[in-house]
């Protein structure tokens, strides 16, 4: 990258500051047994985790690479480069004013303390690998909900997190699920009473501060039978010119009648690889919506997935992606229709610019006597200049015949007759795109809760600026 | 301004697009407050000069020259002309998905105004003109353009068109696809626009002499093949109803033919 590019990359990515770096704990550069094995004990952990954590990482190093991606990216990554493990502060605060100066001012210059005051339930704030404020609504806490970081609920909560940590993903699943749980720090652990629903949402912050940082934050959530809850995401990091690593497992239980919306806001800057594993199961009756929008990072490699293993469960997968100079954004869905009267839909939504690329790869399957299911695919790229690309891979299983499956998919550029229509109207041609752009993107925008839809379409807008003429 | 100086004054106007010369020499002027008729036959050139005078990449203008207010046009993009009082509606308009009319009024208004409006003086007034075209107030949250039926897409440039209180209206075909009651409906919303803007122009292109018995126009042209072949007063109309271009074309192409023969000599 020249200094040039660097600049502009700052000038576009607002959050690419960075603090100068603090530790209290900050493993070598890369991975072997004994960096796993410091972090457990670091973390003063059970036996069964300690072992966990050593199994897994035997099938990290045992997978290769999966050869289907964007390798000519994908290994670029330096897996002897990366720091698996960084403690920024000895203790995690409940009150802002405990946090940190240099890490409390960072998240006021995200907003979070703020956001929080005005519309959040719970809010929980990792700054590398370790969460470094956490709070929740009283009047929760009494209800019994438990909304706490994965560490913390390791310690507290070890019969629950034990009995279904990793039963959704499975280390073994796939080579970064396997890195996350041989190296996991962070994340969240949330547990929904029966009956209890939490009507504003919860939110997660994730910090990557440090230069060539791994983040590998691990979030487990429960809804009791009955149970509501809204978890909302978001990712930032500083813009560097070597990478960073973000490589999450996200496991979703929706037990009979619960009802799961998982958002995420994923704006990571431009170095960093965003690998990520997230799954849920919903049992009879149950809904589990993935919100999921990605805008930044170099490459994100992302499928949400819904297993809908309770007859009358519903699984939705709403995801947006802006790709733009050097980004690839890889994303998609699936949904596994494990028993009959389950309906699903899976809308994808991507735009690429400045020669960035897209793809889609979607699973759809239906297993055989699963009758009465509904799925409806879509998905639609849209995309900016000649130079950008798009890829769609949807593939369908479907082994049951008394099914109704709808699919579409399209591929379109911003087309010259809507652009002078709208600057017959004075808009000009960057306002004019940034309006298609919006639309193009408003079913996912309407779902988000109004802040974070104003939020996102000004990110939007920072990354369309400069991006046309 | 200098009484002079006409609203709208196109010169010897040659429009190609993909190579083929479409307009050949258009000459019309608007003035102030005037109504004039654009009318002819299919393909003659009425939607070309429309999307010229409203600065469509596509439409290459070879030679000639338009101007509004006495300022050269041809240099400004489409958003520059609008905000310079152009408007056209459209004989097609595009759907936008997505985007809200409300959203895109809004958009449109402050981008035209080169500020924004204060949100109540902008309500209110979309309130009493979606009212005056006999619009719901659900269609405000509807996407542009997107699903309308063909006399919602009408009626919606026309609301545009009472939003934006434009210099110039080109209406190119507002009234086709609009059944009796809807005509009546946009030509109320022409009319009141021009009552409280007594100075704009409108430049009407219609195929049917219909619309004008509500909007009367100042002058009626007839445009064939590219030309403006004859010009009159709202008669014309009356006329072409009656008797059909067939007369008019054939006069063109004698006309045309008394041009072109004595150039191929010389070659
Ligand atoms: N984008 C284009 N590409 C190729 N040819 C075009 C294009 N636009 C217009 N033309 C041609 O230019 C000529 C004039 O078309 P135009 O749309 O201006 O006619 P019109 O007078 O508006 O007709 P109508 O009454 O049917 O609306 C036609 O022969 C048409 O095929
Ligand atoms: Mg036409």
């Amino acid at each position: 990258m020249s200094a040039t590019d660097d600049l502009k990359v700052e000038q576009d990515y607002k959050y690419g500051f960075s603090d100068p770096e603090q530790f209290v704990f900050k493993s070598r550069r890369g991975l072997d047994e004994q960096v796993v094995r410091d972090i457990s004990k670091m973390k003063d952990e059970p036996d069964w985790m300690r072992e966990f954590r050593v199994k897994s990482l035997g099938y990290f190093n045992k997978r290769p690479m999966p050869a289907w991606l964007n390798n000519q990216v994908l290994n670029d990554i330096d897996f002897e480069n990366i720091f698996y493990y960084l403690r920024s502060t000895e203790k995690q605060a409940t009150d802002w004013n405990d946090v940190p100066d240099d890490i409390k001012n960072t998240f006021d210059r995200l907003g979070i303390p703020d956001a929080e005051r005005k519309f959040l339930a719970g809010v929980t704030a990792q700054y590398e690998s370790e969460v470094v404020y956490h709070s929740i609504r009283e009047d929760l806490t009494k209800l019994g909900v438990i909304f706490t970081d994965m560490d913390t609920a390791l310690r507290e909560y070890p019969d629950k997190v034990k009995e279904y940590f990793g039963t959704i993903i499975p280390p073994n699943d796939n080579k970064f699920a396997a890195l996350n749980s041989a190296v996991w720090s962070g994340g969240s652990f949330v547990w929904i009473p029966a009956g209890v629903k939490v009507e504003i949402p919860l939110q997660a912050y994730f910090r990557i501060n440090a230069e060539n940082m791994g983040q590998f934050e691990r979030t487990l959530i429960i809804a009791e039978p009955g149970s509501f809850v809204h978890y909302i995401e978001g990712c930032t990091a500083p813009v560097y010119s070597s990478d960073s690593l973000h490589s999450a497992v996200v496991e979703l239980i929706a037990l009979e009648g619960a009802h799961i919306r998982y958002t995420t806001i994923q704006n990571w800057s431009k170095n960093v690889f965003n690998l990520v594993t997230k799954r849920a199961v919903a049992h009879k009756n149950a809904t589990v919506e993935w919100v999921d929008g990605n805008l930044g990072s170099k490459l994100t490699v992302k499928y949400p997935a819904i297993y809908l293993v309770g007859e009358g469960a519903r699984g939705e997968v709403l995801s947006v992606a802006l790709a733009g100079k050097d980004q690839h954004q890889d994303a998609g869905a699936k949904i596994i229709h494990a028993a009959p009267n389950t309906s699903s839909t899976i809308t994808s939504k991507s735009i690429s610019k400045d020669g960035g690329r897209t793809t889609y790869r979607g699973l759809l399957k239906v297993y055989e006597g699963c009758e009465n299911v509904k799925s409806n695919v879509r998905c639609d790229a849209l995309l900016l200049d000649d130079l950008s690309r798009s890829d769609t891979y949807p593939t369908m299983e479907i082994d049951e015949s008394n099914v109704d499956i709808g699919h579409e998919a399209s591929v379109s550029k911003v087309g010259e007759e809507q652009l002078f229509y709208l600057m017959s109207r004075g808009l000009t041609e960057e306002e004019a795109t940034m309006m298609i752009v919006n639309g193009f993107f408003e079913p996912f925008t309407k779902e988000l809760p109004m802040e974070y839809a104003v939020e996102l379409n000004r990110l939007l807008q920072l990354e369309m600026e400069g991006s046309v003429g | 301004m200098a009484e002079s100086i006409p609203l709208l004054k196109i010169e010897d106007l040659h429009v190609q697009i993909e190579d083929k010369e479409i307009l050949r020499g258009v000459n019309l002027e608007v003035k102030r407050g005037e109504v004039h008729a654009l009318m002819g036959p299919n393909g003659s050139g009425k939607s070309t000069l429309s999307y010229a005078l409203m600065g469509h990449p596509r439409y290459e203008i070879t030679s000639g020259n338009i101007r509004l207010n006495g300022e050269d046009l041809l240099d400004m993009g489409p958003d520059e002309r609008s905000r310079k009082g152009m408007f056209l509606a459209f004989q097609y308009p595009m759907a936008i998905p997505g985007v809200s009319v409300v959203n895109f009024l809004r958009t449109a208004l402050k981008s035209v105004r080169g500020q924004d409006v204060p949100i109540r003086e902008f309500r209110k007034d979309l309130r009493e003109q979606m009212a005056a075209l006999q619009m719901s107030d659900q269609f405000i949250s509807r996407y542009v353009n997107e699903g309308f039926s063909g006399g919602e897409k009408k009626r919606f440039e026309i609301l545009q068109m009472a939003m934006l209180k434009p210099g110039i209206a080109v209406m190119d075909e507002t009234d086709s696809g609009l059944d009796i009651d809807a005509l009546r409906v946009v030509s109320d919303g022409v009319n009141r626009l021009r009552e409280t803007n007594p100075e704009m122009g409108v430049l009407l292109i219609t195929h049917y002499q219909r619309l004008l018995n509500y909007i009367t126009p100042d002058q009626v042209h007839v445009l064939v093949n590219g030309r403006i072949v004859r010009s009159g007063g709202k008669e014309l109309a009356l006329e072409l109803e009656a008797e059909g271009y067939d007369q008019i074309i054939r006069d063109a192409q004698a006309s045309d033919a008394a041009v072109v023969l004595p150039q191929e000599v010389t070659v």
